[in-house]
């Protein structure tokens, strides 16, 4: 069995793990970080999706070997801190872009790839947005709302959700 | 019941309230079955049918069970003794007067938890394996030996009802296990004097609810009383508690059942599986915790189906256009067994009839067993498929007529000063079907607003349409009888920290239940939203519930908690009056703050009043059953509310490619009161989207060997964000006459209408003349094969 060495979320972690194990697995199993979801274990739904040096990859087709020194950041990493959320969550919150939550933590994480992208290069157009989007399934929302709040937080549409509040929260 | 307002006045009902539920499940805190932390449990894989029909005729489990690492093997001659087979005696309750009056036939099929001597549809469980990993499970499923005699499949519900057909299950004489009937006026008569008349067959096809949780089962077991704790991906706690102690043959107070978040259900988890029961039995044999994670191909061919079924409509008008008479025949695929009963087939009788008036009915439902994977009910539950008969014939018939479809519609709704409605026909219930309020004139005069429908027949007329595209618009409407009874349980409990603690039997699959309940409690009592703490899906929590299913939550589970809040707050108004020496109609609450309404800085918090009656943190007050401030209520409906609405599409399809693209999606949408507008306008929304799936992506297909062909998502094809149309999306509010909050049911309606909608607007767009269309989805293959029989027609 390997021993191996994860990224994840700022930390180290060296674990043993045999060759076929997927990363969804070692994060999960192994780290109890349940955020990341399996929702097809075929790299079509994205429920799974974390970041690896900064890129979306669908952790169940990923190994676990596979990301031995590399960086891996999951959904629990995203929030700057208790009180706070991070811009692409605020806004799925803001325009009801979750309903059930499980296909969330796979999208926030393409979301939030898109938006540091988006905080170096300075804009994101809406096509990309669309394009990171059509990778995810949600069988709660009809996407409407996820969309909306994408571009806000994206900066790709500046006009307030349908039904969010002013500002802050409720 | 009269439709009072509620009280409190604190206006959150109405309001579009941030979810509480989001703020966990947007940092990943979400607690999924599968995130559950299960120290040492054990893992379970199945090893399941590759064959739709077939003797078995060996089971070696030898290698399985010498693989190290596993624990346990079982088939069903290993635990038969112990265990009774799966039946779902709740949905098999038929009122008396329906069993009186229609004489329905519904046979049952009691399910074996593993293949009893034969498979009767691939994905059917035959060994369950138990190990210390899920890796090493799926190990030993692959050295467990079976031999199958394959025998003849039967996949088509009218094949199976054939005279000659093979019996499904043995010892039955025939494949018909469902048959409902009701008879309004002589159609014969009417159809006889009938200026206009169309007869046609439609087919509605297989779909999966695919939520995007797939199923899923942990257990442990207490070593001292060996009593089981089963957390389930299930929409309705308390019967599969029910079952799971009926069918482990243990004390139902030896179980109990805790849903925790659940990544969607729209039905597939309101029904109770082999599995359900399966998981906990090795629990209690084994003594350990266990768990079992479906996987996406599991959930797609061995959770359960819906939809297919196959009408023979008949619809006349007289001259004026005024229906006459609708006859119907319809036959439903109930894969290999009849596990829900009445539930589907009922609600496409009662639904088919729609939001028009029609003096004359002759509807029949059967259900015809098959060596399929079984159907129960989802999101619509047998109403999207008697709608898309229905809203087809209304189409058909108008264009007999040389009239717009909209005007055959228009000429024939229940108008709303003839609120409340009878349609002559007995509910599920066993009450007279009535529609307790709406305005279905409304619905669609809204609706042909937003379609702007001169405006499509301009641009069609002119040839305004980009070259190869061809532009169609179509709509349709619906009635839906929702907030099914018998019952929801509700209790509110002010603890003495001044939190109130609101339970129900219903549980949240991404409802926003947390929110809404919240709301709805708040409101009659007057204290701040962030003070309350919802419990459900539990049965620890409150001893009897129903669940999340048949778009019955904030009916039920609404009012129930609505009426405990109110009584409490009672309670809370007399407790008060005693200490301020003030009249409790003289009282009100604000923000959690019992004041005088005419000296509102004399207030006493909620907490204080209940840390008063609560006997150990006051010595020497009340230790009977006043101890606490609660109330526990079981709303019973009389029957359902009926919702309601019109959808609309306008589709571009293109000749060259067969691909259709909704240019605008169209919603009026009556769902009674709405409690907060931004979750009703979600769930909505999302049901539409799976409608639009069904219209033109989703099938579960079989080939006529019984194999699956749709057994991962490259092949079900759920919609993506890149699917979704732009959309109107309009409420009018009609109050239910039939509870106390004038709410109706919101959660299935969305998905009902637009198969028949997107059908309408495609057969308008290639050109009805020509084009038929009986059966989806409309995928680009599909069309291209609808132009090219059009085109060698006219050639």
């Amino acid at each position: 069995m390997p021993e191996i060495t994860l990224h994840v979320n700022g930390r180290e972690h060296r674990l043993d793990v045999p060759d076929r194990m997927l990363l969804t697995d070692a994060l999960r199993d192994r780290l109890g970080l349940t955020g990341t979801h399996v929702g097809c274990e075929h790299g079509v739904c994205g429920a799974c999706t974390v970041l690896m040096d900064d890129r979306p990859v669908r952790a169940c087709l990923t190994l676990a070997v596979q990301a031995e020194g590399r960086r891996i950041r999951t959904v629990e990493s995203v929030a700057p801190s208790e009180d706070a959320l991070h811009p692409v969550q605020q806004a799925m919150r803001d325009c009801h872009g979750l309903q059930c939550g499980f296909c969330t933590p796979g999208i926030v994480m393409s979301l939030v790839a898109l938006h540091e992208r988006a905080e170096g290069a300075g804009t994101v157009a809406e096509e990309e947005i669309d394009e990171t989007l059509s990778g995810h399934l949600c069988r709660c929302t009809g996407y409407r709302n996820i969309t909306a709040a994408a571009r806000r937080a994206l900066g790709a549409d500046t006009a307030p959700c349908e039904h969010a509040p002013e500002g802050a929260d409720r | 019941m009269s439709a009072a307002p509620a009280t409190g006045g604190t206006g959150l009902i109405g309001t579009s309230v941030l979810r509480k539920e989001d703020d966990a499940l947007l940092r990943g805190r979400g607690r999924f079955l599968a995130d559950l932390r299960l120290p040492g449990a054990l893992e379970i894989a199945f090893v399941r049918s590759p064959h739709a029909h077939a003797e078995i005729t060996r089971i070696d489990c030898a290698a399985a069970r010498a693989l190290p690492g596993v624990v346990a093997v079982y088939s069903w001659d290993d635990i038969r003794d112990t265990v009774s087979a799966l039946f779902l005696e709740a949905e098999m309750r038929i009122p008396d007067q329906v069993r009186e009056a229609i004489k329905p036939l519904s046979r049952l099929q009691p399910v074996p938890l593993l293949a009893d001597g034969r498979v009767t549809c691939v994905g059917q469980a035959v060994v369950m394996v138990v190990a210390e990993d899920r890796y090493l499970a799926e190990d030993a499923v692959e050295l467990v030996e079976v031999g199958y005699a394959p025998l003849p499949a039967l996949v088509d519900p009218l094949d199976a009802l054939a005279p000659d057909a093979p019996a499904v299950v043995p010892g039955t004489e025939d494949n018909l296990a469902i048959s409902v009937e009701g008879r309004v006026g002589d159609v014969d008569a009417a159809l006889a004097e009938a200026a206009f008349v169309v007869t046609e067959r439609y087919r509605s096809h297989r779909y999966v609810a695919s939520p995007m949780e797939t199923r899923g089962v942990a257990v442990t077991l207490d070593p001292r009383d060996r009593s089981l704790t089963v957390f389930a991906s299930t929409q309705t706690p308390h019967r599969l508690r029910e079952v799971i102690a009926g069918t482990l043959r243990v004390d139902p107070d030896h179980v109990r059942v805790t849903a925790p978040d659940i990544g969607g259900g729209f039905g597939q988890k309101g029904v109770q599986y082999v599995e359900d029961v399966l998981v906990p039995y090795a629990a209690h044999r084994l003594g350990r915790a266990v768990r079992w994670i479906e996987d996406r191909t599991e959930n797609l061919t061995s959770s359960s189906h819906a939809r297919e079924q196959v009408h023979d409509i008949t619809l006349a008008a007289d001259a004026d256009g005024r229906l006459l008479a609708l006859r119907d025949d319809a036959v439903l695929n109930l894969g290999n067994a009849n596990l829900t009963g009445l539930v589907v087939p009922y609600n496409t009788l009662t639904h088919v009839i729609g939001p028009y008036v029609i003096p004359a009915l002759d509807l029949r439902v059967r259900g015809a067993v098959t060596t399929t994977m079984m159907a129960t009910p989802y999101r619509g539950a047998g109403r999207p498929e008697a709608v898309f008969a229905m809203e087809r014939a209304m189409d058909r018939l108008a264009r007999k007529m040389g009239i717009e479809p909209h005007e055959l519609r228009a000429r024939n709704l229940v108008r709303p000063e003839n609120m409340p409605h009878r349609t002559g026909l007995m509910y599920r219930d066993g009450t007279t079907q009535t529609y307790d309020s709406g305005n279905f004139p409304e619905l669609l005069r809204r609706v042909v607003g937003h379609l702007k429908i001169d405006e499509i027949r301009e641009r069609q007329r002119t040839g305004d349409v980009a070259p190869g595209k061809r532009l169609g618009v179509g709509l349709a409407l619906y009635i839906e009888g929702t907030g099914l009874g018998p019952f929801e349980s509700g209790s509110v409990t002010v603890l003495p920290t001044g939190r109130i603690r609101v339970a129900t039997g219903a549980s949240s699959q991404g409802q926003a239940h947390q929110t809404v309940f919240a709301q709805v409690a708040a409101d009659a009592l007057g204290v701040p939203i962030d003070r309350i703490d919802l419990r459900e899906g539990d049965t620890g929590v409150i001893g009897h519930g129903v669940g999340t299913i048949a778009s019955r939550s904030m009916v039920t589970a609404g009012n129930a908690i609505h009426l405990a809040a109110l009584a409490v707050r009672e309670q809370v108004l007399a407790d008060a009056s005693g200490l301020l020496g003030t009249a409790p109609e003289d009282l009100e609450i604000v923000d959690g703050i019992v004041r005088p309404v005419d000296e509102p800085e004399a207030g006493i918090d909620v907490a204080v009043l209940a840390a008063r009656r609560a006997p150990l943190l006051v010595p020497g007050t009340s230790t009977g059953p006043g101890a606490v401030i609660s109330e526990t209520t079981f709303f019973k409906p009389p029957t359902v509310t009926v919702a309601s609405a019109a959808h609309g599409a306008i589709v571009e399809v293109d000749e060259r490619t067969g691909k259709t693209e909704i240019l605008s999606y169209a919603i009026v949408h009556d769902c009674g009161r709405v409690v907060n507008p931004m979750v009703a306008d979600g769930q909505v929304t999302g049901g539409v989207m799976q409608g639009i799936g069904g219209a033109l992506y989703e099938e579960m297909e079989y080939g006529p060997d019984g194999q699956p062909r749709s057994v991962t998502y490259m092949d079900y094809l759920v919609p993506t964000a890149a699917e979704a149309p732009p959309y109107v999306l309009d409420h009018i509010e009609t109050r239910s006459t039939l509870n106390p909050l004038g709410v109706k049911g919101l959660g299935e309606g969305g998905a009902i209408a637009p198969p028949a909608v997107i059908a309408n607007a495609v057969e308008d767009a290639l050109g009805p003349d020509h084009v038929h269309i009986t059966r989806g989805p409309l995928t680009p293959s599909r069309v291209k094969d609808l132009l090219r029989a059009a085109s060698s027609a006219r050639h």
